[in-house]
């Protein structure tokens, strides 16, 4: 998950009170930089920009490390703004309508924070990934919005855990023609000690029967074809 | 003449010198300036631009016979720093632009720079020849081998004068050792060692050693995920060869001390000046982001610039700076479409006069502010053709922010963006200023009286 990249408070006794006006200042229709302009359209014009700021700046062969985080961290200030508030204190009503602000919460932040998290994780990778262009709508100039409807938030998809690039799929168009039929297998029940089990698999697995390691091996070697893969009991796996 | 005491007083005014450049109105993208330095002494001024091409000018002796014109700056050297590569494992170009230049301390007769582009940093000589030894017993006069069974007689090679010729040579290269984009070098009090700062790392390198670096400063995460914050400028202390200091895209501005540990990372001081609630927008952090950080020549100060200000920062306290200078805050109700046109990004550098008395920076329109911190006044000057005549006064100019606008003043709307003064420089002793805008160089000195 993409850190929020807030500035750091420096008094130490202020952040408690502090916190949460830091968190939420453009929230509060008082405030005299929110009170002059409608937050919802403020927010989501600047939202749709920084993202257009995003594409842009990802399609760089070497995009400006400074920027694109700068970039990064004004997209979560914004979406921020944007999310419901109704985990904090109570707040007066948003002059926003929940319905929009659900709906991009919900198609953005999963698919936004998913993107972002990939993008900045593969910034270390970047140069290894050649940059084919995507088929995006004409963004013209840095900064300047595209005439007419802004880009719907499917462009953020395009962004791809692997920035766009080769893999529209993302990282699972590498395995496209590897039969994984193998491992889909009910014997690989994670049942066992040492694998990790996901939530939801847990309640109907319980009555499955433990397999040791040494059968888990046996069922390895045959299931790959392999003879004789003498492979130590250890721990877990 | 006390370099910048009484900047502002009635005797003390600015005026056009020279101006460097083409007049053409279309700009070549390489003959953008981006970089400008002093030398130690100021007898020499260097430029860098964006087609990698670094041009020295020297001070030409005063004359005597015009003893209140100051010595003229002209071309000594002219050469091709960086070319433009391309990486072929990570397919990437690397551009030519000179990101930075910085002077070695003169050691005889030769002068020594150091500039780089994003990758690689590259130390320069300068040196002047102006004879040639004539009379070889193998070459000719045309320099062509001779027959050695044709050699009869043997003859000492005789040293004659010739035209003064000027040749830059490059004496090392350091290159491979950053991933991310160089923002600054810093030359070290010991005359021994530099660093150069990319967005995530800092290295110290060792002038006679190419092959490797040491890394002092790594603030990249383990997961890229956690990045929020990148180094945006570092400097050597002037006095002090343990230490540096290194600024934020957050706004902070840490000074390391060396002798602490190997591996800088946990910083000795920490500066920071505590968000302005009445001031927040989304933009607050692009805006706090600090675009430069220079130590005064006492070594007691540091001077920071982010995009609205310029703040001075005492040492020995941390909390808040001891002054802040806004220098152009009219800018504050146009983010949004400076956002828009990404000059919401644009870094500007700041400097100290000699005596650290006075600071300049540039801003848009092809203004630049100056700021005498002694009496607190300050003036918006314009690096303009229009005022080039040789020895013009400079006209103070003035930005309307909303009213009615005066006959020589300029609405913040009429400003154009397009002209910004990114990069200046202040002779080490004397009140000459360098001022790059665009691809033209401008300086100018103070009216002698």
């Amino acid at each position: 998950m993409l850190s929020k990249g807030l500035k750091r408070k420096q008094e130490e006794e202020e952040e408690g009170k502090e916190a949460l006006a830091v968190d939420t200042w453009w929230l509060d229709p008082g405030h005299p930089a929110v009170a002059h302009a409608p937050p919802a359209v403020a927010s989501r014009s600047l939202f749709d920009l920084s993202v257009l700021k995003l594409h842009h700046s990802l399609r760089q062969s070497e995009p400006d490390l400074q920027h694109l985080v700068l970039v990064v961290n004004t997209l979560w200030r914004i979406q921020a703004c944007m999310a419901p508030t109704a985990a904090l204190s109570p707040m007066p009503s948003l002059p926003t309508a929940p319905g929009i602000a659900d709906n991009l919460l919900a198609s953005s932040d999963a698919s936004l924070s998913a993107s972002m998290a990939s993008l900045l994780e593969d910034l270390s990778h970047i140069e290894g990934l050649s940059q084919a262009p995507q088929p995006l709508v004409d963004e013209g100039p840095p900064g300047h919005p595209i005439g007419g409807a802004p880009p719907s938030l499917g462009a953020l998809d395009l962004l791809g855990p692997a920035t766009g690039c080769l893999l529209v799929d993302g990282l699972e168009g590498l395995f496209e023609d590897t039969d994984t039929s193998m491992y889909d297998s009910e014997l690989w029940a994670p049942a066992s000690e040492g694998h990790k089990s996901s939530p939801e698999d847990r309640p109907g697995k319980e009555e499955a029967p433990e397999l040791d390691e040494a059968e888990l091996d046996y069922l390895m070697d045959v299931l790959v074809g392999t003879q004789a893969l003498e492979r130590p009991p250890g721990p877990g796996c | 003449m006390i370099p910048g005491i009484g900047a502002f007083t009635r005797d003390t005014l600015w005026c056009f010198s020279q101006v460097k450049g083409t007049m053409e109105t279309g700009t070549t993208e390489a003959d953008i300036i981006s970089t400008v330095e002093f030398n130690h002494t100021g007898e020499l001024l260097a430029t860098g631009d964006k087609g990698g091409r670094v041009v020295i000018f020297q001070r030409e002796q005063e004359s005597k016979n015009q003893v209140h014109r100051r010595g003229e700056y002209n071309v000594y050297s002219t050469f091709q720093s960086h070319e433009p590569e391309f990486d072929y494992l990570k397919s990437l170009e690397i551009e030519e632009k000179i990101n930075k230049i910085r002077w070695l301390p003169q050691q005889n007769a030769a002068y020594f720079l150091l500039s780089t582009n994003d990758k690689t940093v590259k130390l320069w000589k300068v040196s002047e020849r102006d004879k040639r030894p004539e009379g070889y017993n193998l070459k000719d006069e045309e320099g062509r081998l001779r027959d050695p069974a044709t050699i009869t007689t043997l003859r000492v090679p005789v040293l004659r004068p010739m035209d003064l010729m000027v040749e830059a040579t490059p004496r090392r290269v350091f290159a491979n050792a950053h991933t991310y984009h160089i923002n600054s070098i810093s030359v070290n009090s010991d005359y021994e060692t530099y660093m150069s700062a990319d967005d995530l790392r800092i290295n110290l390198w060792n002038f006679e050693i190419t092959n490797q670096s040491f890394n002092i400063v790594d603030i990249k995460p383990a997961n890229m995920e956690e990045l929020t914050e990148v180094i945006t400028a570092a400097e050597f202390h002037p006095h002090h060869c343990n230490t540096f200091v290194y600024s934020s895209s957050k706004g902070t501005i840490r000074l390391c001390d060396m002798r602490a540990s190997a591996l800088c990372d946990r910083h000795t001081k920490f500066f920071e000046e505590p968000e302005d609630p009445s001031n927040r927008s989304f933009f607050s952090e692009i805006i706090s982001s600090i675009s430069d950080v220079k130590f005064s020549h006492s070594g007691r100060y540091i001077m920071t610039r982010d995009y609205l200000t310029v703040k001075v920062w005492d040492l020995n306290m941390e909390n808040r700076p001891i002054e802040t200078y806004q220098v152009h805050d009219y800018l504050r109700s146009k983010l949004c479409s400076l956002y828009e046109n990404d000059c919401i990004f644009d870094k500007f550098e700041c400097v100290w006069n000699g005596s650290d008395s006075v600071i300049m920076t540039g801003s848009y329109n092809n203004f630049f502010r100056m700021f005498d911190r002694n009496t607190k006044r300050d003036v918006t000057l314009e690096a303009s053709r229009e005022n080039s005549k040789p020895r013009a006064i400079l006209k103070p100019r003035k930005v309307c922010v909303g009213g009615k606008r005066r006959k020589d003043e300029i609405s913040v709307d009429s400003l154009d963006f397009s002209k910004k003064i990114l990069h200046t420089a202040w002779h080490p002793s004397e009140n000459i200023i360098a001022v790059a805008a665009t691809n033209n160089l401008y300086i100018f000195q103070d009216k002698v009286n």
